[in-house]
């Protein structure tokens, strides 16, 4: 269940305000911790302020029961499980002691709680450490008291305080309440334990909800119910911006089961976030989704219906052949430079729009009574949700409770509210009547907020010994204000190879789309790294040179004096490929060294270049740098001489820093991670035609859209490089290697270079 | 038309149109959250059931056709949450987000069921109609061979010792962390 944390009086407070100490009702202790002065380069990446609002809560009731409350929402990334673990070892209780309960969405008691963009871990690592570390040191300050002994003869383990030399033992539920009056010390002072010394990070910890998981409890957003609720579907306009001119509202009102029907229109301030459409509310989903298959609309398709995939392609082809739009970064004089190589290349790739397809589908319930709104809603930006309910509804910020409830996968879908907002919408139009919406998965998949497409124009040169000395990139992206990069469609300034070629250019241009565009897992990144990883391979190619011994080379050439960086000229800010990814120039700088130590490690463990492989099978290597996480990875596939793949395995290095927390949790992570890289580049498109999604549902054909089976998944090995870093982040930055590792090994296996997504379009037959 | 069915072993009668797909009669008629829709086309596998031992998507039956039908969900899979998937599922931490596991686990007991040591190529075939979003398949593969040696009477771990691990880790990588102190292997 759900709980809500009532800010209580503070009866103790450390000095720099970043912990707070109370009792609770009834007995025991309450810990509130803050977030610290967040590292500079963490909190720029993030976006985040580091301000002073709590970022975990640690019960301790008499019983023994420790209690954590996961502040973030959980998408499958572990966070549930993960954060509390780091708070548990430092506390120095057992792990089968804790209980974990989720928090509800209260930014004023918890601060930030959010998922997107592998942040978690880097925020929480060292606040989550120390609000261990001080239960720890509280705990020992209450039996020191109670005992009259110094505070260095005690010793914790599994929730008890120890004094060896007179034999006595107090459990910390049975010093809570002594220690709710004292007064906490200082977080940034208190001592952590040495790594070495950990029992519960770096160790397997299963998932905290698995038992719920397994026994088909009630746990998602999907499985809410509330007593006379009924349940809706909203029906859109396939044309996105698209507007409802009229509809045989009356003649559906008749259909079984059915309660209410009516049209919602916000105007243009809100249409990426409230479609015009028709709501349909009924006693059970089925009902009202019955009845909207004989619902007529009459639309207003609006300007997206002359769009299509087609149309994208050849604007972008015809933009490439021109003078680019602005230039994002110059050193060096490329153009001179590749004139004067031994060995030019020009090649240009494609990267489809795909949808996101978590596979709970899009919902939210909620109700509207009295002027007050109540959501529960899988989200991953509970507090962006609530603001574009206040903004699109004009409900107060006090007036709305959001629950946050587990979520059926997110992938960066759940960033966007739009669902959110549907439902509160709805929920209006029928004060005090509790409504469930449920979409259909033919709604999610054609209103999504997709992938957007990347057009790379490369030209790239080696010199005789076969070193690259000149690269440029016209990079073509989506807008959607005809200004500058849409959501998750730019390409920052700093992004791999920048610096690491004296002779470099990035320049960019744009096309105009009317789709609704966000951030899919490794946003930006996962389709860059295919661009630039597979290019590699091209110019190792032309160099005759390994692939890994070239990108080796390639990762030497760092320059050391490199011009000032060059600002994005022009591109607005935001336009980087979102938070975290895509390098964005707020990136920090890419640390070759690191990145040199996965390429080997991968290399080592793949056997590459040690193998000896049948025709029609090869091995293909790609690294890329995205969510401060650093990946190698090496496919081996096999295509047959009908030309279909067949993944064998992957080897995958990451240097996510000095600590993995849970080691369950981060190789099913990595594995999935990589895995669904394979999915994108096998078989991933979404095509418009006359403004509209192509594709309907999950299938096996060109109309339905092919997420990855059984019988397509492989082994993956997976292998983290311990570094002397801050652990980082794994819910993104393995995936983007994956795409073009298999691309390049498909390459290897067929002598066939692909430079266009999905690899299900490539016409792979050999003999 | 009132149907009459056992479902989970107890006999149920409802009076629901005729076109409901047991899925929705399951989650919104009886409560039954458990099966999961992802798809509503057959696709996903998320509403996998069983009727008379075999696994159905559920999305796909029309209540009209289920009258006598022995129908099992997951919530009556095992009386107490024990059968030998779930215990594996557990053990080897198999979901991510959750969502598509309910379904994996009634298409793998219904393959139990009929293969008490199925191969790769077995599994491949007995899952392949189940999607897994997060892509969890590497773990699943292992959940269901472990499970067969659970059901079979076998209790030890096997030699690999861990979920989907390699082995053969070294001192230069992390990828040995935990492993001595596993608190996953002391649940075991
Ligand atoms: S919901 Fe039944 S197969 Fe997808
Ligand atoms: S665990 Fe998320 S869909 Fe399978």
């Amino acid at each position: 269940m759900a709980t809500t944390i009532k800010p209580t009086a503070k009866k103790g407070m450390d000095r720099r305000g970043f912990l707070r100490v109370s009792s609770i009702a009834g007995g025991g202790l309450l810990i509130a911790t803050y977030i610290p002065e967040l590292e500079g380069n963490l909190a720029a990446l993030a976006g985040m302020r580091a301000d002073f609002t709590p970022n975990a809560f640690i019960k301790i009731t008499p019983d023994g029961v420790i209690t954590i409350i996961a502040k973030n929402p959980e998408i499958g990334q572990g966070v549930k499980t993960h954060l509390p673990m780091i708070i548990a070892d430092e506390l120095d209780v057992d792990w089968k002691d804790v209980r974990i309960e989720q928090g509800d969405h209260n930014p004023a008691a918890y601060g930030s709680q959010g998922a997107g963009g592998s942040t978690a871990t880097p925020i929480n690592w060292t606040p989550l450490r120390q609000a261990g570390a001080v239960g720890r040191a509280m705990m020992i300050s209450a039996a020191a008291a109670n005992w009259s002994v110094p505070e260095g003869e005690l010793e914790t383990g599994s929730g008890v305080v120890t004094h060896r030399a007179s034999n006595r033992r107090a459990t910390y539920g049975s010093l809570a309440d002594k220690a709710a009056t004292m007064t906490p010390p200082a977080a940034a002072t208190v001592k952590l334990k040495d790594p070495k010394d950990y029992k519960i990070i770096g160790t397997k910890v299963p998932g905290v909800d698995n038992k719920k998981i397994v026994r088909g409890e009630k746990l998602f957003g999907v499985d809410v119910t509330l007593p006379g609720m009924l349940s809706g579907v909203y029906h859109k306009c396939p044309v996105h911006g698209g507007k409802v001119v009229s509809a045989n509202i009356e003649e559906i009102k008749k259909e079984p089961g059915v309660r209410h029907v009516f049209v919602l229109d916000s105007g243009p301030a809100a249409r990426d976030q409230l479609r015009s459409g028709v709501a349909i509310l009924a006693d059970t989903w089925w009902q009202a989704s019955s009845a909207r298959k004989k619902l007529n609309v009459v639309w207003d398709e609006g300007p997206g219906a002359t769009h299509s995939s087609e149309g994208y392609k050849a604007k972008a082809a015809e933009l490439a052949k021109g003078a680019p739009l602005r230039n994002l970064r110059k050193d060096g004089d490329p153009d001179a430079a590749l004139a004067g190589a031994a060995k030019k290349v020009e090649a240009s790739y494609y990267v489809p729009v795909i949808a996101h397809a978590p596979l709970e589908p899009q919902n939210t319930t909620a109700l509207f009574k009295d002027g007050k709104l109540e959501l529960w809603s899988a989200t991953q930006q509970p507090t962006g949700g609530r603001a574009l309910v206040v903004n699109t509804l004009g409900i107060k910020t006090e007036d709305i409770t959001l629950h946050l409830v587990r979520m059926g996968g997110g992938f960066g879908r759940r960033l966007t509210n739009d669902y959110m907002v549907e439902a509160a919408a709805i929920a209006k139009q029928v004060p005090g009547t509790p409504v469930k919406l449920i979409w259909t998965r033919e709604d999610d998949i054609q209103h999504d907020f997709y992938r957007p497409v990347q057009f790379h124009n490369f030209s790239g040169g080696v010199d005789a010994a076969g070193k690259v000395v000149a690269w440029k990139n016209h990079y073509i992206g989506f807008t959607t204000d005809g200004q500058g990069f849409g959501n998750s469609s730019g390409i920052g300034a700093a992004e791999f190879p920048a610096r690491f070629i004296r002779n470099y250019s990035l320049d960019m241009s744009l096309v105009q789309t009317h789709l609704q565009l966000g951030a899919l897992r490794a946003p930006g990144s996962n389709g860059i790294a295919f661009a630039v990883q597979c290019f590699i391979d091209e110019l190792a190619g032309a160099a005759g040179k390994d692939p890994v011994q070239f990108r080796l080379d390639l990762l030497s050439q760092w320059q050391a004096d490199p011009p000032p960086p060059a600002p994005p000229a022009g591109a607005p800010a935001g336009g980087g490929g979102g938070r975290g990814g895509g390098g964005g120039g707020g990136q920090p700088q890419f640390d070759a060294a690191r990145m040199r130590g996965v390429l080997e490690l991968v290399a080592e463990k793949s056997n590459w270049g040690k193998t000896t492989l049948p025709k029609g099978t090869g091995m293909g290597v790609a690294f890329h740098y995205s969510h401060l996480g650093y990946f190698a990875e090496v496919v081996q596939a096999t295509v047959s001489k009908a030309g279909a793949i067949k993944v064998d395995k992957v080897w995958c290095a990451g240097d996510i820093g000095s600590q993995v927390i849970n080691a369950s949790h981060a190789e099913n992570q990595t594995q999935g991670g990589v895995l669904d890289g394979l999915a994108e580049a096998l078989a991933q498109e979404i095509t418009i035609d006359k403004g509209r999604v192509v594709q309907t549902n999950f299938g096996t054909t060109a109309t339905s859209f092919q997420l990855l089976r059984m019988r397509q998944s492989c082994p993956v090995e997976v292998h983290f490089l311990k570094s002397n870093n801050n652990p980082t982040g794994l819910g993104e930055p393995m995936l983007p290697p994956a795409v073009p590792a298999l691309v390049n090994a498909v390459f290897a296996a067929t002598g066939k270079r692909v430079r266009s997504l999905p690899l299900s379009k490539a016409d792979l037959k050999w003999s | 038309m009132p149907v009459n069915l056992k479902i989970n072993g107890k006999p149920v009668t409802v009076d629901v149109a005729p076109d409901t797909p047991l899925l929705w009669v399951l989650r919104d008629t009886l409560d039954l959250k458990g099966s999961k829709f992802g798809c509503g086309v057959g696709q996903c596998g998320a509403c996998t059931v069983h009727r008379n031992g075999a696994a159905v998507r559920s999305c796909q039956l029309r209540i009209s056709t289920l009258e006598g039908a022995d129908i099992r969900t997951i919530e009556g899979l095992s009386p107490d949450g024990t059968h030998a998937l779930q215990k594996a599922w557990e053990e080897l931490d198999v979901p991510q987000c959750g969502y598509c596991q309910a379904g994996q686990i009634m298409s793998a007991a219904a393959l139990l069921e009929r293969n008490a040591n199925p191969t790769d190529t077995d599994i491949d075939n007995a899952m392949n109609g189940n999607i897994c979003r997060c892509a969890t398949y590497i773990r699943i593969r292992e959940g269901i061979k472990r499970a067969a040696v659970l059901k079979r009477g076998g209790g030890m771990v096997p030699a690999s010792g861990s979920p989907g691990r390699p082995g053969g880790a070294d001192a230069e990588t992390a990828d040995n962390v935990g492993a001595p102190k596993s608190l996953f292997d002391a649940t075991r």
